[in-house]
Protein backbone atom coordinates (compact mmCIF):
# COMPACT_ATOMS: atom_id res chain seq x y z
CA UNK A 1 0.00 0.00 0.00
CA UNK A 2 2.83 2.44 0.27
CA UNK A 3 3.46 3.06 -3.15
CA UNK A 4 -0.77 3.88 -3.06
CA UNK A 5 -0.64 7.80 -4.39
CA UNK A 6 -4.29 7.98 -2.28
CA UNK A 7 -2.30 7.56 1.45
CA UNK A 8 0.02 9.56 3.27
CA UNK A 9 0.42 13.31 4.74
CA UNK A 10 -0.19 16.38 2.06
CA UNK A 11 -2.65 14.58 0.02
CA UNK A 12 -4.82 16.55 -2.22
CA UNK A 13 -8.16 15.00 -4.40
CA UNK A 14 -9.69 16.16 -7.30
CA UNK A 15 -13.56 14.44 -7.46
CA UNK A 16 -15.74 14.72 -10.37
CA UNK A 17 -18.85 14.99 -7.91
CA UNK A 18 -21.27 16.26 -8.23
CA UNK A 19 -21.66 17.00 -4.26
CA UNK A 20 -26.09 17.86 -4.13
CA UNK A 21 -25.64 20.65 -1.47
CA UNK A 22 -28.16 21.11 1.15
CA UNK A 23 -28.75 24.67 0.00
CA UNK A 24 -29.73 23.28 -3.68
CA UNK A 25 -27.49 23.45 -6.43
CA UNK A 26 -24.37 20.74 -6.83
CA UNK A 27 -20.85 21.32 -6.83
CA UNK A 28 -18.61 19.80 -9.56
CA UNK A 29 -15.81 18.96 -9.30
CA UNK A 30 -14.99 18.23 -5.72
CA UNK A 31 -11.78 19.53 -4.51
CA UNK A 32 -10.55 18.14 -1.20
CA UNK A 33 -7.00 18.17 0.61
CA UNK A 34 -6.17 15.65 3.14
CA UNK A 35 -3.89 13.52 5.03
CA UNK A 36 -3.60 10.15 6.32
CA UNK A 37 -1.34 8.45 8.99
CA UNK A 38 -0.98 4.88 9.79
CA UNK A 39 -2.08 2.20 7.80
CA UNK A 40 -5.68 0.96 6.14
CA UNK A 41 -6.21 -2.90 7.12
CA UNK A 42 -6.85 -4.98 4.08
CA UNK A 43 -10.67 -5.42 5.51
CA UNK A 44 -10.57 -1.50 5.62
CA UNK A 45 -12.05 -2.48 9.38
CA UNK A 46 -9.47 0.47 11.43
CA UNK A 47 -10.44 3.59 9.67
CA UNK A 48 -11.13 6.70 11.78
CA UNK A 49 -12.02 9.95 10.25
CA UNK A 50 -10.90 13.09 12.75
CA UNK A 51 -13.33 16.22 12.13
CA UNK A 52 -11.76 19.61 12.93
CA UNK A 53 -13.26 22.74 14.14
CA UNK A 54 -13.66 25.84 12.50
CA UNK A 55 -10.49 27.61 11.74
CA UNK A 56 -8.43 23.93 11.78
CA UNK A 57 -7.40 22.31 9.46
CA UNK A 58 -6.06 18.91 8.03
CA UNK A 59 -2.85 18.91 9.94
CA UNK A 60 -4.38 17.46 12.87
CA UNK A 61 -1.22 15.28 13.09
CA UNK A 62 1.85 16.75 11.27
CA UNK A 63 3.17 20.16 11.29
CA UNK A 64 1.31 23.02 9.35
CA UNK A 65 2.66 23.88 6.44
CA UNK A 66 2.24 27.64 6.91
CA UNK A 67 2.90 28.16 10.09
CA UNK A 68 5.23 25.60 11.14
CA UNK A 69 3.78 24.85 14.10
CA UNK A 70 2.79 20.61 15.64
CA UNK A 71 -0.38 19.40 14.24
CA UNK A 72 -3.37 21.00 16.38
CA UNK A 73 -4.21 17.49 17.63
CA UNK A 74 -0.77 15.70 18.10
CA UNK A 75 -1.84 14.57 21.67
CA UNK A 76 -4.30 12.81 20.51
CA UNK A 77 -3.93 11.48 17.09
CA UNK A 78 -0.70 9.39 16.53
CA UNK A 79 1.69 6.60 17.60
CA UNK A 80 0.75 5.40 21.49
CA UNK A 81 -1.78 8.33 21.36
CA UNK A 82 -5.49 7.60 22.84
CA UNK A 83 -6.47 7.75 18.69
CA UNK A 84 -3.71 5.03 18.18
CA UNK A 85 -2.17 5.64 14.40
CA UNK A 86 0.01 2.05 15.35
CA UNK A 87 -3.02 0.57 14.98
CA UNK A 88 -5.90 2.54 13.33
CA UNK A 89 -5.95 4.35 10.20
CA UNK A 90 -6.28 8.14 10.41
CA UNK A 91 -8.03 10.31 7.65
CA UNK A 92 -8.45 14.03 8.03
CA UNK A 93 -10.05 16.26 5.28
CA UNK A 94 -9.96 20.09 5.04
CA UNK A 95 -13.74 20.99 4.97
CA UNK A 96 -15.67 22.00 2.27
CA UNK A 97 -15.57 25.14 2.20
CA UNK A 98 -12.09 25.81 4.07
CA UNK A 99 -8.68 27.48 2.54
CA UNK A 100 -6.45 25.40 3.19
CA UNK A 101 -6.66 23.42 -0.58
CA UNK A 102 -10.32 21.67 -0.45
CA UNK A 103 -13.19 23.56 -2.58
CA UNK A 104 -13.62 26.72 -1.08
CA UNK A 105 -14.28 30.69 -2.28
CA UNK A 106 -10.89 30.65 -2.85
CA UNK A 107 -10.84 27.56 -5.68
CA UNK A 108 -10.93 28.71 -9.24
CA UNK A 109 -14.41 28.67 -10.73
CA UNK A 110 -14.44 26.05 -13.63
CA UNK A 111 -17.01 27.95 -15.20
CA UNK A 112 -15.07 31.60 -15.32
CA UNK A 113 -11.89 30.49 -14.53
CA UNK A 114 -11.69 33.24 -11.87
CA UNK A 115 -12.07 32.52 -7.69
CA UNK A 116 -15.51 31.72 -6.74
CA UNK A 117 -15.40 34.34 -3.99
CA UNK A 118 -19.27 35.38 -2.78
CA UNK A 119 -20.41 32.73 -5.87
CA UNK A 120 -19.45 29.73 -4.00
CA UNK A 121 -22.86 28.31 -3.02
CA UNK A 122 -23.61 28.51 0.66
CA UNK A 123 -22.78 24.79 2.53
CA UNK A 124 -23.98 23.29 5.30
CA UNK A 125 -22.01 20.77 7.98
CA UNK A 126 -24.07 17.70 6.45
CA UNK A 127 -22.60 19.17 3.08
CA UNK A 128 -18.99 19.22 4.10
CA UNK A 129 -19.53 15.29 5.75
CA UNK A 130 -21.48 14.24 2.37
CA UNK A 131 -17.89 15.44 1.03
CA UNK A 132 -15.53 13.67 3.61
CA UNK A 133 -18.01 10.54 2.23
CA UNK A 134 -16.83 10.84 -0.91
CA UNK A 135 -13.59 11.10 0.14
CA UNK A 136 -13.98 8.47 1.82
CA UNK A 137 -15.21 6.31 -1.07
CA UNK A 138 -12.60 7.24 -3.04
CA UNK A 139 -9.95 5.77 -0.04
CA UNK A 140 -11.88 2.80 -0.49
CA UNK A 141 -13.57 3.12 3.01
CA UNK A 142 -17.08 2.04 3.45
CA UNK A 143 -17.23 1.86 7.53
CA UNK A 144 -15.73 4.20 9.76
CA UNK A 145 -14.72 2.81 12.84
CA UNK A 146 -15.14 6.08 14.57
CA UNK A 147 -15.44 9.63 13.83
CA UNK A 148 -14.51 11.93 16.21
CA UNK A 149 -14.57 15.95 16.68
CA UNK A 150 -14.70 18.80 18.92
CA UNK A 151 -16.51 21.98 18.33
CA UNK A 152 -17.71 22.06 14.60
CA UNK A 153 -15.84 19.05 14.37
CA UNK A 154 -18.74 17.34 17.02
CA UNK A 155 -20.61 18.88 14.40
CA UNK A 156 -19.79 16.83 11.71
CA UNK A 157 -19.46 13.54 14.15
CA UNK A 158 -23.04 13.94 14.95
CA UNK A 159 -23.90 14.72 11.22
CA UNK A 160 -22.12 11.84 10.38
CA UNK A 161 -23.82 9.09 12.05
CA UNK A 162 -27.18 10.94 11.21
CA UNK A 163 -26.46 11.15 7.85
CA UNK A 164 -24.83 7.56 7.06
CA UNK A 165 -25.85 5.54 10.01
CA UNK A 166 -24.52 2.58 8.18
CA UNK A 167 -20.98 3.55 7.84
CA UNK A 168 -20.54 4.73 11.42
CA UNK A 169 -19.52 2.33 15.02
CA UNK A 170 -18.51 4.83 17.01
CA UNK A 171 -18.66 8.82 17.44
CA UNK A 172 -16.74 10.98 19.79
CA UNK A 173 -18.32 14.78 20.38
CA UNK A 174 -16.59 16.68 22.35
CA UNK A 175 -17.25 20.40 23.36
CA UNK A 176 -20.32 20.30 21.08
CA UNK A 177 -23.61 21.07 20.01
CA UNK A 178 -26.81 19.43 18.22
CA UNK A 179 -27.70 23.22 16.92
CA UNK A 180 -26.30 26.59 17.15
CA UNK A 181 -27.73 29.12 19.66
CA UNK A 182 -29.18 32.53 19.35
CA UNK A 183 -25.96 33.84 21.44
CA UNK A 184 -23.25 31.36 18.94
CA UNK A 185 -25.29 32.81 15.85
CA UNK A 186 -24.52 36.37 17.69
CA UNK A 187 -21.03 36.45 17.82
CA UNK A 188 -20.64 34.76 14.32
CA UNK A 189 -22.45 37.44 13.02
CA UNK A 190 -20.17 40.23 14.59
CA UNK A 191 -17.16 38.41 13.19
CA UNK A 192 -19.39 38.43 9.78
CA UNK A 193 -19.77 41.83 9.88
CA UNK A 194 -16.04 42.56 11.34
CA UNK A 195 -15.01 40.86 7.50
CA UNK A 196 -17.60 43.10 5.48
CA UNK A 197 -17.19 46.14 7.27
CA UNK A 198 -13.17 46.06 5.74
CA UNK A 199 -13.51 48.22 2.83
CA UNK A 200 -10.71 45.70 1.03
CA UNK A 201 -13.06 43.11 1.21
CA UNK A 202 -14.80 44.55 -1.95
CA UNK A 203 -17.85 41.78 -1.59
CA UNK A 204 -15.34 39.30 -1.27
CA UNK A 205 -13.82 39.99 -4.61
CA UNK A 206 -10.08 40.54 -3.14
CA UNK A 207 -7.89 38.01 -4.35
CA UNK A 208 -5.99 39.35 -7.10
CA UNK A 209 -5.20 42.42 -4.26
CA UNK A 210 -5.24 42.89 -0.43
CA UNK A 211 -7.42 40.79 1.35
CA UNK A 212 -9.51 42.23 4.23
CA UNK A 213 -6.44 41.14 6.87
CA UNK A 214 -8.18 43.63 9.26
CA UNK A 215 -11.66 42.95 9.29
CA UNK A 216 -10.54 39.33 9.58
CA UNK A 217 -8.22 39.70 12.43
CA UNK A 218 -11.06 41.68 14.68
CA UNK A 219 -13.34 38.96 13.94
CA UNK A 220 -10.60 36.64 15.55
CA UNK A 221 -10.35 38.36 18.45
CA UNK A 222 -13.98 38.40 19.44
CA UNK A 223 -14.28 34.60 18.59
CA UNK A 224 -10.70 33.84 20.78
CA UNK A 225 -12.87 35.81 23.63
CA UNK A 226 -15.68 33.06 23.45
CA UNK A 227 -13.05 29.99 23.58
CA UNK A 228 -11.35 31.18 26.87
CA UNK A 229 -12.96 31.30 30.16
CA UNK A 230 -13.40 34.94 32.66
CA UNK A 231 -11.36 32.39 35.20
CA UNK A 232 -8.70 31.62 32.16
CA UNK A 233 -8.66 34.92 31.07
CA UNK A 234 -7.93 36.60 34.90
CA UNK A 235 -5.49 34.18 35.72
CA UNK A 236 -3.69 34.47 32.34
CA UNK A 237 -3.72 38.25 32.05
CA UNK A 238 -5.56 39.65 35.04
CA UNK A 239 -5.26 43.96 34.79
CA UNK A 240 -1.45 43.57 34.23
CA UNK A 241 0.09 46.45 31.63
CA UNK A 242 1.96 45.21 28.62
CA UNK A 243 5.88 45.63 28.24
CA UNK A 244 4.61 49.42 30.56
CA UNK A 245 5.09 50.55 34.02
CA UNK A 246 2.00 52.83 33.59
CA UNK A 247 -1.39 52.97 31.31
CA UNK A 248 -0.77 55.62 28.68
CA UNK A 249 -3.82 56.93 28.36
CA UNK A 250 -4.20 56.68 25.00
CA UNK A 251 -5.18 53.35 22.90
CA UNK A 252 -2.13 51.10 22.29
CA UNK A 253 -2.73 47.73 23.73
CA UNK A 254 -1.98 48.69 27.23
CA UNK A 255 -3.04 45.39 29.06
CA UNK A 256 -1.09 42.29 27.87
CA UNK A 257 -4.74 40.86 27.06
CA UNK A 258 -4.98 43.58 24.92
CA UNK A 259 -2.06 42.55 23.23
CA UNK A 260 -2.57 39.07 23.02
CA UNK A 261 -6.04 39.55 21.32
CA UNK A 262 -4.31 41.63 18.99
CA UNK A 263 -1.40 39.10 18.17
CA UNK A 264 -4.15 36.35 17.65
CA UNK A 265 -5.98 38.42 14.97
CA UNK A 266 -2.75 39.19 13.22
CA UNK A 267 -1.56 35.75 13.11
CA UNK A 268 -4.97 33.96 11.95
CA UNK A 269 -4.72 36.46 9.09
CA UNK A 270 -1.60 35.05 8.03
CA UNK A 271 -3.53 31.84 7.60
CA UNK A 272 -7.20 31.51 6.54
CA UNK A 273 -9.10 33.30 3.91
CA UNK A 274 -12.05 35.99 5.12
CA UNK A 275 -14.47 34.49 2.91
CA UNK A 276 -13.98 31.17 4.01
CA UNK A 277 -14.41 32.43 7.42
CA UNK A 278 -17.94 33.93 6.28
CA UNK A 279 -18.83 30.49 4.69
CA UNK A 280 -17.86 27.76 7.79
CA UNK A 281 -19.86 30.53 9.83
CA UNK A 282 -22.51 30.47 8.19
CA UNK A 283 -22.57 26.38 8.39
CA UNK A 284 -22.40 26.49 11.64
CA UNK A 285 -25.01 29.00 11.80
CA UNK A 286 -26.95 26.67 9.94
CA UNK A 287 -26.82 23.83 11.79
CA UNK A 288 -29.75 22.58 13.69
CA UNK A 289 -29.58 18.62 13.45
CA UNK A 290 -33.31 18.39 14.78
CA UNK A 291 -34.42 20.24 12.42
CA UNK A 292 -33.22 18.40 9.93
CA UNK A 293 -34.90 15.41 11.22
CA UNK A 294 -38.38 16.81 12.16
CA UNK A 295 -38.09 18.89 15.08
CA UNK A 296 -37.36 15.83 17.26
CA UNK A 297 -33.36 15.24 17.86
CA UNK A 298 -34.01 11.52 19.03
CA UNK A 299 -35.39 11.10 15.21
CA UNK A 300 -31.59 11.95 14.32
CA UNK A 301 -30.08 8.82 15.86
CA UNK A 302 -33.08 6.07 15.17
CA UNK A 303 -31.46 4.57 12.59
CA UNK A 304 -27.92 4.74 14.15
CA UNK A 305 -26.21 1.66 15.98
CA UNK A 306 -23.05 3.53 16.52
CA UNK A 307 -21.97 3.73 20.17
CA UNK A 308 -21.29 7.70 20.98
CA UNK A 309 -18.91 9.28 23.42
CA UNK A 310 -19.59 12.79 24.41
CA UNK A 311 -17.50 15.07 26.62
CA UNK A 312 -17.97 18.72 27.90
CA UNK A 313 -16.03 21.12 29.78
CA UNK A 314 -17.71 22.80 32.99
CA UNK A 315 -16.03 26.43 31.71
CA UNK A 316 -17.40 26.28 28.29
CA UNK A 317 -20.05 28.85 27.73
CA UNK A 318 -19.71 28.78 24.04
CA UNK A 319 -21.00 25.22 23.94
CA UNK A 320 -21.58 24.37 27.46
CA UNK A 321 -22.95 21.17 28.91
CA UNK A 322 -26.40 21.11 28.71
CA UNK A 323 -26.00 20.92 25.22
CA UNK A 324 -24.20 17.97 24.95
CA UNK A 325 -26.50 16.37 28.01
CA UNK A 326 -29.04 17.35 25.07
CA UNK A 327 -27.88 15.31 23.20
CA UNK A 328 -27.15 12.36 25.39
CA UNK A 329 -30.81 12.99 26.34
CA UNK A 330 -31.77 12.47 22.95
CA UNK A 331 -29.86 9.27 21.93
CA UNK A 332 -31.10 7.83 25.45
CA UNK A 333 -34.48 8.09 23.95
CA UNK A 334 -33.17 6.67 21.05
CA UNK A 335 -31.67 3.59 22.86
CA UNK A 336 -28.25 4.01 21.48
CA UNK A 337 -25.36 3.71 23.50
CA UNK A 338 -23.64 6.19 25.15
CA UNK A 339 -21.01 7.80 27.40
CA UNK A 340 -21.30 10.87 28.53
CA UNK A 341 -18.92 13.26 31.10
CA UNK A 342 -18.67 16.76 32.07
CA UNK A 343 -14.82 17.57 32.62
CA UNK A 344 -13.02 19.78 35.04
CA UNK A 345 -11.19 22.59 33.28
CA UNK A 346 -10.16 25.91 33.62
CA UNK A 347 -9.79 26.95 30.00
CA UNK A 348 -13.00 27.46 28.71
CA UNK A 349 -13.81 26.22 25.28
CA UNK A 350 -10.35 25.86 23.93
CA UNK A 351 -9.42 23.02 26.82
CA UNK A 352 -10.49 20.24 24.48
CA UNK A 353 -7.21 21.58 22.39
CA UNK A 354 -5.37 21.86 25.27
CA UNK A 355 -3.63 19.31 27.45
CA UNK A 356 -6.87 17.26 28.95
CA UNK A 357 -5.09 14.01 30.24
CA UNK A 358 -8.81 12.82 31.38
CA UNK A 359 -10.00 13.35 28.25
CA UNK A 360 -7.06 11.11 26.40
CA UNK A 361 -7.76 8.50 28.92
CA UNK A 362 -11.65 8.49 28.32
CA UNK A 363 -11.16 8.50 24.34
CA UNK A 364 -8.53 5.64 25.37
CA UNK A 365 -11.42 3.81 27.14
CA UNK A 366 -13.72 4.35 24.09
CA UNK A 367 -12.02 3.61 21.61
CA UNK A 368 -10.68 0.29 23.45
CA UNK A 369 -7.13 1.23 23.86
CA UNK A 370 -7.46 1.19 27.93
CA UNK A 371 -7.68 -1.30 30.35
CA UNK B 1 -14.63 -11.48 39.39
CA UNK B 2 -15.80 -11.04 42.73
CA UNK B 3 -18.37 -9.27 42.90
CA UNK B 4 -19.31 -7.52 46.41
CA UNK B 5 -22.29 -10.17 48.34
CA UNK B 6 -25.77 -7.96 46.89
CA UNK B 7 -24.27 -7.45 43.54
CA UNK B 8 -23.55 -11.16 42.81
CA UNK B 9 -27.25 -11.62 44.28
CA UNK B 10 -28.49 -9.39 41.64
CA UNK B 11 -26.18 -10.75 38.50
CA UNK B 12 -27.44 -14.36 39.14
CA UNK B 13 -30.93 -13.54 38.41
CA UNK B 14 -30.91 -10.78 35.48
CA UNK B 15 -31.97 -12.81 32.71
CA UNK B 16 -29.27 -13.52 29.81
CA UNK B 17 -29.54 -10.82 26.95
CA UNK B 18 -31.17 -8.25 29.17
CA UNK B 19 -31.44 -4.57 28.51
CA UNK B 20 -29.73 -3.23 32.21
CA UNK B 21 -29.54 0.46 33.54
CA UNK B 22 -27.27 0.64 36.17
CA UNK B 23 -27.95 3.32 38.37
CA UNK B 24 -25.15 4.26 40.96
CA UNK B 25 -22.86 1.77 38.53
CA UNK B 26 -19.44 2.91 40.43
CA UNK B 27 -16.60 1.82 37.79
CA UNK B 28 -18.69 -0.26 36.36
CA UNK B 29 -17.98 -3.79 38.26
CA UNK B 30 -21.25 -5.22 37.97
CA UNK B 31 -22.24 -3.98 34.12
CA UNK B 32 -18.88 -5.39 32.82
CA UNK B 33 -19.30 -8.75 34.59
CA UNK B 34 -23.40 -9.14 33.61
CA UNK B 35 -22.22 -8.18 29.78
CA UNK B 36 -19.45 -10.68 30.05
CA UNK B 37 -20.95 -13.45 31.82
CA UNK B 38 -24.73 -13.16 30.27
CA UNK B 39 -24.29 -10.92 26.86
CA UNK B 40 -26.35 -8.18 28.91
CA UNK B 41 -26.95 -4.70 26.90
CA UNK B 42 -25.87 -2.79 30.11
CA UNK B 43 -25.91 0.98 30.85
CA UNK B 44 -24.78 2.92 33.28
CA UNK B 45 -25.75 6.17 34.73
CA UNK B 46 -22.38 7.91 37.52
CA UNK B 47 -22.08 10.89 39.26
CA UNK B 48 -18.10 10.29 39.98
CA UNK B 49 -16.08 11.62 36.96
CA UNK B 50 -13.28 9.23 37.50
CA UNK B 51 -15.46 6.19 37.87
CA UNK B 52 -17.17 7.13 34.34
CA UNK B 53 -13.95 7.32 32.95
CA UNK B 54 -13.15 4.38 34.57
CA UNK B 55 -16.05 2.51 33.60
CA UNK B 56 -15.89 3.48 29.87
CA UNK B 57 -12.45 2.24 29.42
CA UNK B 58 -14.14 -1.04 30.68
CA UNK B 59 -15.85 -0.59 27.20
CA UNK B 60 -19.21 0.35 29.07
CA UNK B 61 -21.48 2.93 28.19
CA UNK B 62 -22.08 5.23 31.12
CA UNK B 63 -23.27 9.00 31.49
CA UNK B 64 -22.25 11.07 33.98
CA UNK B 65 -25.66 12.08 35.85
CA UNK B 66 -27.40 12.37 39.01
CA UNK B 67 -30.43 9.49 39.66
CA UNK B 68 -32.08 12.93 41.29
CA UNK B 69 -32.06 14.75 38.40
CA UNK B 70 -31.36 12.56 35.15
CA UNK B 71 -33.28 9.53 35.30
CA UNK B 72 -36.72 11.48 33.78
CA UNK B 73 -34.88 11.37 30.30
CA UNK B 74 -35.41 7.50 29.86
CA UNK B 75 -38.14 6.60 28.12
CA UNK B 76 -40.67 4.40 30.60
CA UNK B 77 -39.92 0.49 30.14
CA UNK B 78 -36.79 1.14 28.04
CA UNK B 79 -35.08 -1.57 30.50
CA UNK B 80 -35.45 -5.10 31.41
CA UNK B 81 -33.95 -3.76 34.42
CA UNK B 82 -33.49 -1.24 36.61
CA UNK B 83 -30.54 -1.55 39.42
CA UNK B 84 -30.17 0.84 42.25
CA UNK B 85 -27.45 -0.84 44.22
CA UNK B 86 -26.33 1.21 47.90
CA UNK B 87 -27.42 4.53 46.21
CA UNK B 88 -30.97 4.78 47.61
CA UNK B 89 -29.63 6.11 51.10
CA UNK B 90 -27.68 8.80 49.01
CA UNK B 91 -30.47 10.61 47.22
CA UNK B 92 -31.84 13.23 47.95
CA UNK B 93 -35.59 12.43 46.70
CA UNK B 94 -35.61 8.82 46.94
CA UNK B 95 -39.15 8.20 46.92
CA UNK B 96 -39.17 10.10 43.28
CA UNK B 97 -35.80 7.62 42.45
CA UNK B 98 -37.86 4.66 43.33
CA UNK B 99 -41.09 6.02 40.75
CA UNK B 100 -38.65 6.57 38.10
CA UNK B 101 -36.82 3.30 38.74
CA UNK B 102 -40.11 1.72 38.07
CA UNK B 103 -41.26 3.34 35.10
CA UNK B 104 -37.69 3.10 33.69
CA UNK B 105 -37.48 -0.85 34.22
CA UNK B 106 -40.14 -3.52 34.11
CA UNK B 107 -38.29 -5.03 36.93
CA UNK B 108 -36.08 -3.24 39.41
CA UNK B 109 -33.46 -4.13 41.68
CA UNK B 110 -33.18 -2.28 44.77
CA UNK B 111 -30.24 -2.86 47.39
CA UNK B 112 -29.04 -1.06 50.35
CA UNK B 113 -27.79 -1.15 54.10
CA UNK B 114 -30.37 -1.98 56.40
CA UNK B 115 -30.35 1.11 59.36
CA UNK B 116 -32.18 -1.55 61.83
CA UNK B 117 -29.20 -3.94 61.69
CA UNK B 118 -28.37 -4.96 65.33
CA UNK B 119 -25.06 -3.59 65.46
CA UNK B 120 -26.44 -0.46 64.19
CA UNK B 121 -29.13 -0.49 67.46
CA UNK B 122 -26.49 -1.72 69.78
CA UNK B 123 -24.23 1.39 68.71
CA UNK B 124 -26.73 4.13 69.47
CA UNK B 125 -28.14 2.65 72.15
CA UNK B 126 -25.44 1.87 74.47
CA UNK B 127 -22.73 4.06 72.76
CA UNK B 128 -25.29 7.06 71.91
CA UNK B 129 -23.05 7.69 69.22
CA UNK B 130 -24.29 7.11 65.29
CA UNK B 131 -22.93 4.03 64.24
CA UNK B 132 -19.83 3.76 62.24
CA UNK B 133 -19.59 0.16 61.15
CA UNK B 134 -17.76 -2.13 58.36
CA UNK B 135 -20.74 -1.22 55.77
CA UNK B 136 -21.70 2.43 57.32
CA UNK B 137 -17.82 3.44 57.84
CA UNK B 138 -18.48 6.97 57.55
CA UNK B 139 -18.83 9.39 60.55
CA UNK B 140 -22.32 11.87 60.91
CA UNK B 141 -20.94 14.68 58.90
CA UNK B 142 -18.96 13.22 55.73
CA UNK B 143 -21.03 9.80 55.22
CA UNK B 144 -23.10 10.12 51.92
CA UNK B 145 -26.31 8.52 53.69
CA UNK B 146 -28.87 11.45 54.20
CA UNK B 147 -31.71 9.42 54.08
CA UNK B 148 -31.33 6.36 56.53
CA UNK B 149 -33.99 3.33 56.18
CA UNK B 150 -34.65 0.39 57.49
CA UNK B 151 -36.03 -2.77 56.06
CA UNK B 152 -39.32 -2.72 57.57
CA UNK B 153 -39.10 1.08 56.43
CA UNK B 154 -38.86 -0.17 53.13
CA UNK B 155 -41.46 -2.69 53.02
CA UNK B 156 -43.97 -0.44 54.68
CA UNK B 157 -43.53 1.42 51.76
CA UNK B 158 -43.91 -1.04 49.03
CA UNK B 159 -46.68 -1.81 51.00
CA UNK B 160 -48.08 1.93 50.71
CA UNK B 161 -47.51 2.06 47.41
CA UNK B 162 -48.59 -0.86 46.36
CA UNK B 163 -45.14 -1.97 44.48
CA UNK B 164 -44.86 -6.04 43.56
CA UNK B 165 -42.13 -7.84 44.93
CA UNK B 166 -41.14 -10.53 42.96
CA UNK B 167 -38.03 -11.59 44.73
CA UNK B 168 -35.88 -10.14 48.84
CA UNK B 169 -32.72 -11.29 49.65
CA UNK B 170 -30.87 -10.81 53.31
CA UNK B 171 -27.36 -10.41 53.54
CA UNK B 172 -25.15 -10.79 56.70
CA UNK B 173 -21.54 -11.17 56.70
CA UNK B 174 -22.29 -11.97 52.99
CA UNK B 175 -23.97 -14.79 53.86
CA UNK B 176 -28.10 -15.20 53.46
CA UNK B 177 -30.03 -14.72 56.16
CA UNK B 178 -34.05 -15.35 56.93
CA UNK B 179 -36.63 -12.84 55.92
CA UNK B 180 -38.73 -12.92 59.11
CA UNK B 181 -35.60 -11.12 61.04
CA UNK B 182 -34.26 -9.31 58.67
CA UNK B 183 -34.51 -6.21 59.77
CA UNK B 184 -32.64 -7.36 62.94
CA UNK B 185 -29.94 -9.64 61.39
CA UNK B 186 -29.52 -8.03 57.92
CA UNK B 187 -26.77 -5.84 57.26
CA UNK B 188 -27.62 -5.71 53.60
CA UNK B 189 -31.05 -5.98 51.38
CA UNK B 190 -31.58 -6.75 47.77
CA UNK B 191 -35.37 -6.27 46.54
CA UNK B 192 -36.43 -7.62 43.16
CA UNK B 193 -39.64 -4.86 42.20
CA UNK B 194 -42.08 -5.13 39.45
CA UNK B 195 -42.40 -2.09 37.55
CA UNK B 196 -44.92 -0.04 36.89
CA UNK B 197 -47.45 -0.92 34.24
CA UNK B 198 -47.52 2.41 31.98
CA UNK B 199 -50.63 2.50 29.01
CA UNK B 200 -49.50 5.48 27.61
CA UNK B 201 -45.84 4.79 27.19
CA UNK B 202 -43.09 7.26 25.99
Amino acid sequence: MSDDQRFGPGRHVVLPGPLRLDGGGALAPVEIAYETYGTLAPDAGNAVLICHALTMDQYVASPHPRTGKPGWWTAMVGPGRPIDTDRLFVVCANVLGSCMGSSGPATIDPATGREYAMAFPVITIRDMVRAQAMLLDHLGVARLKAVVGGSMGGMQALSWAATFPDRVEAAVVIASAARHSAQNIAFHEVGRQAVMADPLWNGGDYYRGEPPAAGLAVARMAAHITYLSEAGLTEKFGRRLQARDAKSFGFDADFQVESYLRHQGLSFVDRFDANSYLYITRAMDYFDLAEEHGGRLANAFRGSGARFCLVSFDTDWLYPTRESRAIVHALNAAGAAVSFMELSSPYGHDAFLLDAPELYRVVTGFMGGGA
Amino acid sequence: MNLRPDLAIIADHVAPGARVLDIGCGDGLLMAALRDAKGVDARGLELDAGNVAAAVGRGLSVIQGDADTDLADYPARSFDYAILSQTLQTCRAPDKVLDELLRIGRRAFVSFPNFAHWRVRLSLLWGGRMPVTRLLPERWYDTPNIHHLTVDDFRAYLKEHGVAVEGAWFLSRGRKTTSAAANVLAEHAVFLLRGTETHNAG
